[in-house]
């Protein structure tokens, strides 16, 4: 493979590779083609391609002091680091880093659970440290405590709530970077710099207040390249008393409307506080069959006598509509039953698990699954009619966009997760084929610019993407990504941390440059 | 997935594995092995539903081989290294910071153990 970082020669190389081994042992260092391919990201909808991602070696620290070695060495002779916390951001670029020749930079080995704190109820941990770890920390130690858990549990607690990621159960903890509580940073030149209360030599309350004292800097490190995040406090959900949720069917096409807009009113009073799912939207007067058009899952947590006022309440909210139908489910009191534990969605539980990928690989529904796929999620208004809007946007465009072929995209699947937006899912499947590769990026491509156009831009993009989705934030000539490129010249002047993560260049490797 | 006894991988040691293959059905590496299985593999390849390998394997060998990987008597751990380091499908392949060259040797000796 032999790819090498931009500017530097296989002699250079080999001199920072040596220094490298020095710093972490040799064993930690990974320059094999053979060691080298285990970062390529399996999802790449470049595989196999001149233009797929590539690492030029791989070094994987225990502590932070070795990250610190490792930045000084890099910063030293300009050698780019691609930092990954458990490298299983599938679908999001995986292990492999933004720029071809980078060095991963790889957490896995940093994978401690510093401290779980029951009584004020939160974590801090390192980047290696996988949801199944701290759920397994905290059920060893019988701990009242949930975790927040994301589709797939092998993911790193960090690296999720860093790339913008969230999970399945109550608000405000399934939004991972809203729910976190200070972080420790390594910086380009190699200092530490902890925010928040952590700045306070002895204070005991890093993990207690978000803000600290003057100009908040955690969100420079959410998708972002400013820093490689060493730790980082998360706040916890203590265990529920009991789970309800309720199935709401609405049988017209168009009580999409007044059904966001109730939704709507509950969440932001926070009467309903699980992860609502949003189901249906075939277009029809009424639904397939007299089925319902759309359903609506609301789930609620909390003490028993609490939230079965509360689901009284959204019931008698939803009855406006008419028509309308409320299936209460059964109220599920915690620590699970055995019995519970076997019908319930366990991540809504606070328990991982990686059943998810159940639905991407091969089922009896899809024999010859493609393998991977990535997703368009752009920002939509949450009301029924700007749904209906990108509903009809879809259909009306699908053709052009995939030229008439059925490409196996799936979409769109309106996404209700994320308190006060919504999320309007275009899934892609990816092969290990180019020329089926090639149309699905063609189509991606498209998708985004023609959303542009209406004002809808996605949250989250796999590396290769990142600077496309960028481009749509150009607000008053990309004011914010010149912004965003200020801070990065300032802070990491060589530019050495991860260049090109979510569109943040720096200034030796920017178009324009 | 259901509850599993952790396995920290953090506190797995290399001493004992770097003999190799002579020595790879000792006890403790097979102990070892099971630790690395339950570890990484189980949450995809155990029996019972949520299991999405299980779920692939059941379709793809339809009854002629067993669905659950740690009912196969038919691997070999040359094929038990090839799947892990290079992935098949949804499953990418797993990197020595994740699974060590020592802790697959223990894997491979605990799925083809006799």
């Amino acid at each position: 493979m032999a790819v090498l970082p931009p500017g530097i020669n296989e002699r250079e190389f080999a001199q920072a590779l040596d220094e490298f081994r020095d710093a972490v042992g040799a064993e930690w260092v990974f320059s094999s083609d053979e060691d080298v391919a285990l970062y390529r990201d399996a999802y790449s909808i470049f595989w196999g391609e001149p233009e797929e991602r590539l690492a030029s070696a791989a070094v994987a620290p225990s502590t932070v002091e070795e990250v610190q070695a490792i930045v000084r060495i890099a910063n030293a002779r300009r050698i780019p680091l691609y930092p990954i916390s458990t490298g299983r951001n599938l679908a999001y670029g995986g292990a492999a880093p933004v720029l071809s020749g980078s060095v991963v930079l790889d957490l896995k080995r940093m994978n401690r659970v510093i401290e779980v704190n029951e009584r004020n109820a939160y974590a801090l941990v390192e980047p290696g440290v996988s949801y199944f770890d701290l759920y397994n920390h905290i059920e060893e130690r019988g701990l009242d405590l949930w975790i927040d858990p994301p589709d797939p549990g092998w993911g790193s607690v960090i690296g999720n709530a860093l790339d913008g990621g969230g999970g399945w159960t109550a608000y405000p903890f399934r939004d991972h970077f809203g729910a976190h509580c200070g972080m420790e940073v390594v910086l380009a030149d190699g200092e530490i710099v902890r925010t928040g209360m952590g700045a306070v030599p002895n204070s005991k309350t890093w993990q207690q207040n978000k803000w600290g004292y003057g100009p908040w800097v955690d969100g420079l490190f959410r998708q972002g390249n400013m820093g490689i995040v060493t730790k980082m406090g998360f706040w916890l959900m203590p265990r529920p008393e009991a789970y309800i949720s309720a199935t709401v069917q609405v049988f017209n096409d168009r009580d999409i409307i007044p059904l966001m807009d109730i939704l709507n009113l509950l969440e932001n009073q926070h009467v309903v506080n699980g992860s609502t799912q949003l189901g249906g939207g075939g277009g029809f007067a009424t639904g397939q069959g007299g089925g319902p058009a759309w359903t609506l899952q609301v789930p609620i947590y909390g003490p028993e006598k609490v939230i079965r006022a509360q689901i009284a309440y959204a019931r008698e909210k939803f009855s406006a509509i008419e028509g309308a139908r409320f299936i209460e489910g059964d109220l599920i009191r915690t620590p699970l039953s055995p019995e519970d534990r076997a019908r319930v969605r366990l991540v809504n539980f606070g328990i991982p698990n990686l059943s998810t990928f159940s639905m991407l690989g091969r089922s009896p529904m899809q024999p010859n699954p493609a393998g991977g796929h990535i997703g368009f999620s752009p920002i939509i208004p949450r009301d029924g009619e700007e749904l209906l809007k990108f509903r009809e946007f879809y259909r009306t465009n699908l053709a052009e966009v995939t030229r008439g072929e059925n490409l196996g995209i799936v979409g769109p699947v309106f996404m209700t997760n994320w308190e006060r937006s919504l999320v309007a899912l275009i899934m892609f499947p990816v092969f290990k084929n180019p020329e089926q590769n090639r149309k699905i990026r063609a189509a991606f491509e498209r998708w985004v610019a023609l959303a542009a156009e209406h004002g809808w831009a996605e949250y989250r993009a796999p590396t290769v993407y990142q600077d496309l989705i960028s481009d749509t934030y150009s607000y008053n000539n990309h004011a914010l990504r010149r912004l965003r490129e200020k801070i990065k010249d300032a802070v990491d002047p060589n530019g050495i941390l991860a260049p090109g993560r979510y569109g943040v260049w720096p200034k030796h490797l920017r178009r324009e440059a | 997935m259901s509850r599993r006894s952790t396995f920290a991988v953090c506190a797995l040691t290399l001493l004992g594995f770097a003999v190799g293959a002579a020595f790879a059905q000792d006890s403790s590496d097979l102990e070892r092995g099971k630790a690395v299985y339950e570890y990484w593999c189980a949450p995809c390849h155990a029996a019972g539903p949520g299991h999405p390998g299980t779920q692939s394997l059941q379709i793809k060998y339809n009854g002629t081989l067993p669905a659950v990987l740690i009912e196969r008597t038919d691997l070999t751990p040359e094929t038990i290294k090839t799947f892990v380091r290079q992935g098949i499908l949804m499953m990418a392949p797993f990197r020595k910071t994740e699974i060590t060259d020592a802790e697959l040797d223990a894997l491979a000796a605990y799925l083809t153990r006799k």
